[in-house]
Parts: C-alpha cells; structure tokens; sequence
C-alpha cells in the first residue's frame, strides 16, 4: 500500500489519542482514494472544526480547513466553481449534525455530488468530552455526570428523509466495508452520506466504562449487523451496517448547468 | 494468481502509540507490544499476510510487504 503518497508525513504522529478510531478513517479513505486511483489534483478535502475534521491536513490533496459546522457551506461553493473535482467532507457526529445540521440537511436537500462521511464518536472530543447529538440517552459525558436525556439522531435516516442519494453506515472495525462503502460514495453522482462508528476511548470510552480502543472495537462487531441479517430479527437493538440508499436523482451542479444554458438561449 | 507470501512488516516505532489494535486484531497471534509499547512482529512465521494489521492501525505505522512465489516483492 502506497499510503505515503497520500499523506503528509511531515505532520505525522498525528494528534489523534492512541487507539482513536479517526485514524482507521484515514487509513481507509486512504485506501479507496488509491483503489480508484483518483489524481490528487482533482481532490478536494474540505473539514469543519473537531478532532475529526484535523483529517484534511494530514492528506496531501487540495484541503480547506473551515469553520464549524460550515464545511458543506465550503464545499458547495468549490463544487459549483469547479464540479469536475471531487469533493470530499469528513465531519465530526458534533460538527456534521448539531452545528452544521441545517447545512447538512440542505446539501441533501440539493443533491449535490459531495460525499459527507460522518464520523461518528457520540462526543465532542477535542473539547473535553460533552456529549453529542448522537450519544443518546443514558450515556455518560462530562456535561451529563448524571447521564444524557436526550435522543440521538439517527443520521441513516435523517439524510434519506432530507434527500440524499447515497447513504450508507459502516463501523471503523469493518475496515474493508469502510473503504468500499468510502469507493461507492466518491463515485456515486449525487449527495453520499457515509456514517462510521468510530471509538473515542479518551472521553466516551473511559465516561461510559467501555474499556479500551480494543474493546470498542469489539462492540462495534457485536452491535451491529450487516442489512436484511437474520440476527436483527432475533435482536431488534443491533445497529445495520450497508447501503441503505442509493438511487439517481437530478445533481445540483448538472441542473445548474442547464439553467445557464437557458439563461444564454433566453 | 499466486499465494502471496510475508516478506517483512514495516513498523514505524516513531508514529506507532502503542495502542495494540494490530495485536488484538491479528488472527494469527503474530504481533506483540515490545517494552517500549511498540508494536513488533514477534511470530513473523506464523502471518498469512491478510493486511487486517496495516488497515486497522489508526496510526498508519504499519505495512505489510509481501511476495509472490517468484520473489516479486508487492
């Protein structure tokens, strides 16, 4: 694996804790990047604030580190400028659906050819460990000593129902469904929403007693099920992993093209 | 095709934290954490070359070179 010619080894050790399950992120969006042997050049990477969204300097394609929440806001206005590049926004859980919520609804909203990975840790890590809008009730954080009373979104849901194209959800321990499932969302015409479970054992691991990053891991196999498995019948609280939606719908940047086309006729 | 065969793991000591995903996650008990919570291939022998090491290790440190049976390193 040619891993280091797309990284910037210059800023590595990243800053991520040992064992973050951000890393296996990068690890295998590294990997699809490479399958699909995409020219750098024509790769953009466009990141909010949060652990997560440190993602974009540690690649060495074009990258656009934003503000919070607003990374789709960015992408929009690089894919509707130039929209033979491929855009890319990894986000935060915190970043991706509690600030940036509205811009990720609309991005669905418009189909427009981004593909969003959610990278979900139900905390808000580089802060210091508050909980999310994807903890959900009874978890413990450092603002809910007493634990959470708020419902987690369900983000497979939320993006099919705001009208993304493209929405999947895998976990960072089924790390050869990850970058799979990251190859169909960067070729998939249309809004892609990847969501990926991905451990914190620094906050939510050590808040919620869920032992190390190993451990984590470990209930990432146990809890979720590959879509339409017997097991979730037997047990309805597993989680599905797989491709939950994918349909061709008109793209943003394609519909506007034949609006100046019009415009120029008219 | 070929059965590929290890040739070596390539562990960098300087990125590696010593978190021990690759060493839990090894179906074959190859790797350990060395006195310095680094990841080593202690069991080299015993690799079946499946990569799941160099893909689930958060910090990129490894890499998994192999061989085919005509020596071509991939």
């Amino acid at each position: 694996m040619a891993v280091k010619e797309y990284i910037r080894e210059r800023f590595f050790p990243h800053m991520w804790c040992p064992g973050c399950g951000h890393g296996i992120v990068l690890n295998g969006l590294v990997r699809a990047v490479e399958e699909l042997a995409i020219n750098k050049n024509e790769l953009v990477i466009v990141s909010g604030i949060g652990c997560s969204s440190r993602i974009s300097g540690y690649v060495d394609f074009h990258s656009l580190h934003t503000v919070h929440g607003r990374a789709l806001a960015f992408a929009t206005g690089v894919k509707l400028s130039k929209p033979k590049l491929n855009v890319i926004v990894p986000m935060g859980d915190g970043d991706a659906l509690s600030i940036g919520g509205n811009h990720f609804i609309h991005a669905a909203r418009r189909n427009i050819n981004i593909t969003a990975l959610v990278m979900n840790n139900r905390t808000y890590g580089m802060t210091g460990g508050q909980y999310s809008p994807m903890s959900g009730v009874g978890v413990k954080a450092t603002t809910a000593p007493y634990s959470t009373i708020d419902n987690a979104f369900d983000c497979v849901e939320l993006a099919r129902a705001a009208g993304a194209s493209f929405v999947a959800r895998t976990t960072v321990y089924h790390v050869n469904q990850l970058s799979e499932l990251i190859k169909k969302a960067i070729v998939h015409d249309g809004f892609s929403v990847v969501e990926i479970f991905s451990q914190c054992p620094t906050y939510f691991g050590r808040k919620n007693k869920q032992g190390g990053a190993v451990d984590m891991l470990k209930i990432f196999k146990e809890k979720t099920v590959l879509i339409g498995s017997d097991k979730k019948k037997d047990n309805p609280a597993l989680m599905e992993r797989g491709i939950f939606v994918e349909k061709e719908l008109p793209e943003y940047c394609k519909a506007y093209d034949e609006v100046i086309a019009r415009a120029r006729k008219a | 095709m070929s059965k590929k065969k290890l040739k070596d793991h390539l562990i960098n000591r300087d990125w590696c934290k010593g978190c021990g995903i690759c060493v839990a996650m090894c179906p074959k008990d190859v790797l350990v954490l060395d006195g310095d919570e680094k990841a080593m291939a202690s069991h080299p022998e015993k690799c079946i070359a499946c990569r799941q090491c160099e893909k689930m290790c958060p910090d990129l440190a490894i890499e998994v070179i192999t061989e085919d049976a005509h020596g071509k390193e991939e």
